[in-house]
C-alpha cells in the first residue's frame, strides 16, 4: 500500500519535468532571440529613430517610402503624443531618439528644451508662422478646427458665424467637447491670443453653462454627433473623413468652417524636430527634408485627408480647399503657451 | 512568536524561497521609489493643487467602483464556477472556456463596443426605433457603464480561481454533509463555500485593483476614477508628472487599504483535506430540470460579454471591408503578442512560485511585506508603472530591449500568479511537508518532491491568467517595448486612436481568437487528467 503510494509520487515528480522543460525552453527561445534582436538591430550604421506620437495608421506608409527612398533603416516608437513627451522627459539626455515627430504643438513644446535648432535648408521649406519661433521643430501637415454638426437636425445656414456664438443659450445641451484633447486645448490657446484672457474665460464659462458632455478624444465626439446625442462638436476636421470612408455618405454628420473664422478656425500643426542627443543627426535631416518635399506633402493631402503646408500642394478634393477657410492669425509664438491655457482650464473647472 | 517555532518555520523553507522572494520584492519596489523621487520633487503648489482639486469627488466615485464592481463579479462568478465544475451541466467544458474569455477583451474596445451598442442613439435603438418608436434609451455613460464594462473584463479574475478551489475541494467533506441529511444547496453554504473563501477574497482584491487601476473603460464611460485623473495629469506636459506622481501615491494608499481588507477576512482556518483515505473526485450535482435556468444564465453571460463584442467587431470588419477599406494583417504583431505572451507567462509563474510559497507556508512580517508588495504593480496605472522602468533603465543595455518589457510585464502581473499558486498551496495539508522533513529530507528535497509537484494546477492556472492578460496589454507594451515592435494590442490601439475601425477589429478578433486557444488547451488538460496528482495527498 505504502509502495503504492510512494510511486505515485515520484510519478508526480516526473510529470513535473515535460512543464519545467517547456518553462525552460520557452525562456531559452525567447532571450536567444530577444538578444539575437537587440545585437543585429546595432550593428546597423545607417539608420535613425523616431518617437512618433501620430499613429502608424496615419505614417507608417510615408516612412516606408522614406526607407525604399532613401535606404535608411527607421526604428519607430509609437505611442500619443503626450505618452511620448513623457517618456522623452523621463529619459532626459539618454534618449536613444533621434527625432520626435508630434502631433499637435502643445507636445512638442513641452519637449522644446531637448531639441536641436534646425538648419535654415530646413526651416526655409516650412512656412514661418508653422514653425517654432526659436526654429527648434517645423510644421508638417495641419489639421483645421471645426464644428461638426448633425445633418439631420440641422443645416449649415443655422450655424453661427463664429464658436463664440455657442454660449448662447439656445444651444444648451447640444454641445459635444473633448476638453482633454490637445487640439481642443491648442483652439483655446488661439482663442487666449485672439480674444484676449478675460474674452476666452467668458467663452469657456458660457460653453460650461451651456452643459456640453465631455468626450475623451475626438473621435468619440464625432460618433455621437452623427449618433444624435449631441448636435454640434468642436474637433479636428479630419476624423470625419474616416467614418464617411468606412460608413458611407449617408453618415450623418459634416464639418463646418466657421464663416467668420476665428479662433473656433485655428490651423493645428503636427511637427517635427531633431534631438539635441542625436547620433544620426544627418539622417534625421534628410527625414525632415522628405516630409517637408512635395512627394511628402502629398502624401499628406492624398492619404491622410490633412492639409500640407505648401500652397504648391493641392488639397484633397473632399477638403474645403485652404484658400476659402478664414484662419485666425495666431503666432506659433503665443501657440507655445499651452502653460498659460491649462492654467485657465483647471481655473474655470474644465479640467483637473 | 517563541523563538523555537519561528526557528522551526523558517527552517522548513529552503533558503532559495525567501532569498528569491526578497530579491523579487526589491525589484517590484522600483515604482514606489520612482513615484517617492517625484512626489518628493512636487514642489507646495503641486500638493496644493492635489488638495484643492475635486480629489474627495474623485475619491468617491473610485470608492464606488472598487466596492460595486466585486460584488457584482461575485454573483456572476459563483453560481459559473459551480455549474461547470460540480454538475451535470450540458457542454460544461465549453462553457467554462467561454465564460472565462471575457479576459482578453481590452476594456477600451469593450467599453467602445458598448457605446456604439448601447448608447442613447446606438444599434440597440436603431432596432427599436422602427418597430416600436424608441426614440433614446438610457444613458449609459457613467457610472453604468463604467461598472458594466469593467466587470465585463475582469469577473474571471473570480472565476478562475473558484474553479481550481471547486476541483481541489475534497469530496469527502461533502459526502459526510449529504450523509448526515444536507441538501445540495445547504452543502454548499456550510461546506463548500467557506473552503472557497481564500479564492474569493483573492478573486475579489484583484478585480478591485483592477478597477482602480482601469483606464480604457472609465474614460470612454466618462467616469473619472483616480487612474483617470492621472492620466490627463500625463496629456498636460507642465508638472503634470509630479501631480500625477502625487495623485498615485493616494491612489496606493486606496490599493493598500483593500489590501488590508483582504487579510483581515483571512482566518486561521485550514482549507486542507485531513481525510486518511484517498480522495476521489465527487459525485456531480444532478440539475434536473433545473439545467435550464442554468443553461439560461450561461448563455446571458456568454452573450452579453463576448458575442455582443465579437458580433460588432465583425461587423466593423465587414462593414469596413465592404465600404472599400483594405485591411491587411500584419502576422508579425499576432508572433509578437504570442511570444511575449508566453515568456510573461514563464518568467512570472518562476517568480511567483517562491513568493507563494512563502506566504501560504509562513506567516510572519516579512510574509506580509513581501505578499503586499506584490500587489504594487497591480494597482497602479500601467503608465506609472512604465515611466517608473524608463527612468531607472534608460541607458543600459536593458534599455527597450523585449527582456525589460517582459520585466515590465512581472510588476505588473506577478499577484495574479502568486494568487493562483497560493491558493493551490492552501488546498495542501502541511502535514505532507512535515512528513517528508521527518522522514530525513532536507527543506529544498522537501519543496522539489512534495510542494512544487502540489501547486502545478496553481501554476498552470496562473500561467493562463498572465499570458492572457499580457495580450491585450497596452501601456507597458507602448513605453517599453524594442522599437519597430507592434502587437495585436497596439495594432489595435493605432487603428482605433484614428477611427480606423475595420484595421481595429480583424487584430481585435485575431486576439481573442489566439487568446481562446490556450485557453482551451488547459481545460481540455485538467480534464484528461482527472484526479490523478490526488494519489499523493493520500501519503
Amino acid at each position: 500500500m505504502m509502495e503504492r503510494k510512494i510511486k505515485g509520487m515520484r510519478q508526480n515528480t516526473h510529470a513535473n519535468q515535460p512543464f519545467l522543460a517547456i518553462v525552460a525552453l520557452v525562456l531559452a527561445v525567447g532571450l536567444v532571440s530577444g538578444t539575437y534582436v537587440y545585437l543585429i538591430r546595432d550593428t546597423n550604421e545607417n539608420k535613425l529613430i523616431i518617437y512618433s506620437g501620430r499613429s502608424s495608421e496615419l505614417v507608417d506608409d510615408i516612412i516606408q517610402e522614406f526607407e525604399s527612398t532613401t535606404g535608411i533603416e527607421v526604428e519607430m516608437k509609437y505611442g500619443s503624443t503626450s505618452e511620448m513627451a513623457g517618456m522623452l522627459l523621463e529619459e532626459g539626455k539618454h534618449s536613444p531618439a533621434d527625432v520626435f515627430y508630434a502631433q499637435d504643438p502643445g507636445g512638442i513644446g513641452a519637449v522644446e528644451h531637448m531639441l536641436d535648432t534646425l538648419p535654415d535648408e530646413i526651416l526655409e521649406m516650412s512656412p514661418e508662422n508653422f514653425q517654432s519661433p526659436q526654429g527648434r521643430w517645423v510644421g508638417i501637415s495641419g489639421r483645421a478646427r471645426v464644428v461638426v454638426y448633425n445633418t439631420d437636425v440641422l443645416t449649415e445656414d443655422q450655424l453661427p458665424d463664429s464658436i463664440w456664438d455657442f454660449t448662447d443659450s439656445e444651444w444648451d445641451g447640444r454641445i459635444g467637447w473633448a476638453p482633454t484633447n490637445p487640439s481642443f486645448q491648442s483652439m483655446v490657446t488661439a482663442m487666449r491670443s485672439e480674444w484676449g484672457e478675460e474674452k476666452t474665460e467668458n467663452w469657456i464659462n458660457g460653453i460650461q453653462e451651456n452643459n456640453p458632455t465631455a468626450y475623451p478624444r475626438n473621435t468619440p465626439t464625432v460618433k455621437a454627433v452623427a449618433d444624435g446625442e449631441v448636435e454640434v462638436g468642436f474637433v479636428n476636421h479630419y476624423y470625419l473623413f474616416r467614418f464617411l470612408a468606412e460608413e458611407g455618405e449617408d453618415f450623418s454628420a459634416r464639418n463646418y468652417h466657421p464663416r467668420d473664422g476665428g479662433p473656433g478656425a485655428t490651423m493645428m500643426i503636427s511637427g517635427a524636430g531633431i534631438l539635441e542627443t542625436s547620433e544620426n543627426r544627418e539622417n534625421a535631416q534628410q527625414f525632415l527634408k522628405f516630409l517637408l518635399s512635395k512627394q511628402g506633402q502629398e502624401y499628406f493631402a492624398e492619404n491622410t485627408f490633412e492639409y500640407p503646408i505648401h500652397d504648391d500642394v493641392e488639397t484633397h478634393h473632399m477638403l474645403k480647399p485652404i484658400n476659402e477657410i478664414q484662419f485666425p492669425n495666431v503666432s506659433m509664438e503665443d501657440m507655445n503657451d499651452l502653460e498659460g491655457t491649462l492654467a485657465l482650464l483647471r481655473r474655470t473647472g474644465v479640467i483637473s | 512568536m517563541p523563538y523555537l517555532e519561528l526557528k522551526r518555520k523558517i527552517d522548513r523553507l529552503p533558503s532559495v524561497v525567501w532569498v528569491s522572494s526578497i530579491l523579487i520584492t526589491i525589484l517590484i519596489a522600483i515604482p514606489l521609489v520612482y513615484l517617492t523621487i517625484r512626489a518628493l520633487g512636487a514642489g507646495p503648489e503641486t500638493w496644493d493643487l492635489v488638495f484643492r482639486f475635486r480629489t474627495l469627488e474623485i475619491a468617491g466615485r473610485t470608492l464606488a467602483l472598487v466596492i460595486t464592481v466585486p460584488l457584482l463579479s461575485m454573483g456572476i462568478s459563483l453560481p459559473l464556477a459551480w455549474l461547470t465544475t460540480r454538475t451535470d451541466l450540458p457542454f460544461k467544458r465549453t462553457w467554462s472556456v467561454l465564460t472565462a474569455l471575457p479576459l482578453v477583451i481590452p476594456s477600451y474596445i469593450f467599453a467602445y463596443v458598448m457605446i456604439v451598442a448601447l448608447s442613447p442613439r446606438g444599434m440597440l435603438q436603431q432596432a427599436l426605433a422602427s418597430p416600436f418608436g424608441i426614440e433614446q434609451i438610457p444613458s449609459i455613460y457613467g457610472f453604468f457603464g463604467a461598472v458594466f464594462s469593467v466587470t465585463a473584463v475582469s469577473y474571471p479574475y473570480l472565476l478562475l480561481p473558484l474553479q481550481a478551489s471547486l476541483r481541489g475541494i475534497d469530496p469527502s467533506l461533502e459526502e459526510a454533509s449529504h450523509s448526515l441529511g444536507h441538501g445540495t444547496f445547504s452543502t454548499f453554504k456550510k461546506v463548500i463555500l467557506p473552503q472557497l473563501r481564500p479564492a474569493i477574497a483573492s478573486g475579489a482584491l484583484l478585480i478591485a485593483l483592477y478597477s482602480l487601476r482601469d483606464f480604457g473603460a472609465v474614460s470612454l464611460m466618462r467616469y473619472e476614477t483616480f487612474t483617470f485623473a492621472i492620466y490627463n495629469q500625463y496629456l498636460t506636459p507642465f508638472g503634470g508628472r509630479m501631480i500625477a506622481a502625487a495623485l498615485s501615491m493616494i491612489l496606493l494608499v486606496f490599493a493598500l487599504s483593500l489590501m488590508f481588507a483582504e487579510s483581515a477576512t483571512r482566518s486561521k482556518a485550514k482549507f486542507y483535506g485531513t481525510a486518511k483515505g484517498s480522495p476521489r473526485k465527487g459525485d456531480l450535482v444532478k440539475l434536473g430540470r433545473w439545467r435550464w435556468p442554468a443553461l439560461a444564465f450561461c448563455g446571458a453571460v456568454v452573450s452579453m460579454f463576448l458575442i455582443l463584442p465579437i458580433s460588432v467587431l465583425g461587423y466593423w470588419a465587414l462593414r469596413g471591408i465592404s465600404a472599400g477599406e483594405t485591411v491587411q494583417v500584419v502576422w508579425s504583431s499576432a508572433v509578437n503578442s504570442i511570444q511575449v505572451s508566453v515568456m510573461a507567462a514563464a518568467v512570472v509563474v518562476l517568480a511567483a512560485l517562491p513568493i507563494a510559497i512563502l506566504t501560504s507556508r509562513f506567516s510572519g512580517k516579512l510574509s506580509l511585506v513581501v505578499e503586499k508588495f506584490t500587489y504594487i504593480g497591480f494597482a497602479l496605472p500601467g503608465i506609472v508603472i512604465s515611466l517608473s522602468i524608463v527612468f531607472f533603465a534608460v541607458g543600459t543595455f536593458m534599455y527597450q530591449t523585449l527582456g525589460l518589457l517582459i520585466f515590465g510585464y512581472l510588476i505588473l502581473f506577478l499577484p495574479l500568479a502568486v494568487g493562483s499558486i497560493r491558493n493551490s498551496l492552501l488546498q495542501i495539508n502541511p502535514s505532507l511537508e512535515e512528513a517528508s522533513r521527518s522522514l530525513g529530507h532536507t527543506a529544498t528535497q522537501t519543496m522539489k518532491s512534495i510542494t512544487i509537484p502540489l501547486s502545478r494546477n496553481g501554476m498552470i492556472s496562473g500561467a493562463a491568467l498572465v499570458f492572457l492578460v499580457t495580450m491585450k496589454e497596452l501601456q507597458a507594451t507602448l513605453i517599453l517595448s524594442p522599437r519597430n515592435f507592434d502587437t495585436l494590442a497596439t495594432s489595435i490601439w493605432h487603428a482605433t486612436s484614428e477611427a480606423f475601425f475595420a484595421r481595429a477589429a480583424v487584430p481585435a478578433l485575431l486576439l481573442i481568437l489566439f487568446s481562446s486557444i490556450p485557453m482551451m488547451i488547459l481545460l481540455i488538460f485538467w480534464h484528461m487528467r482527472g484526479n490523478h496528482e490526488k494519489i499523493s495527498s493520500s501519503l
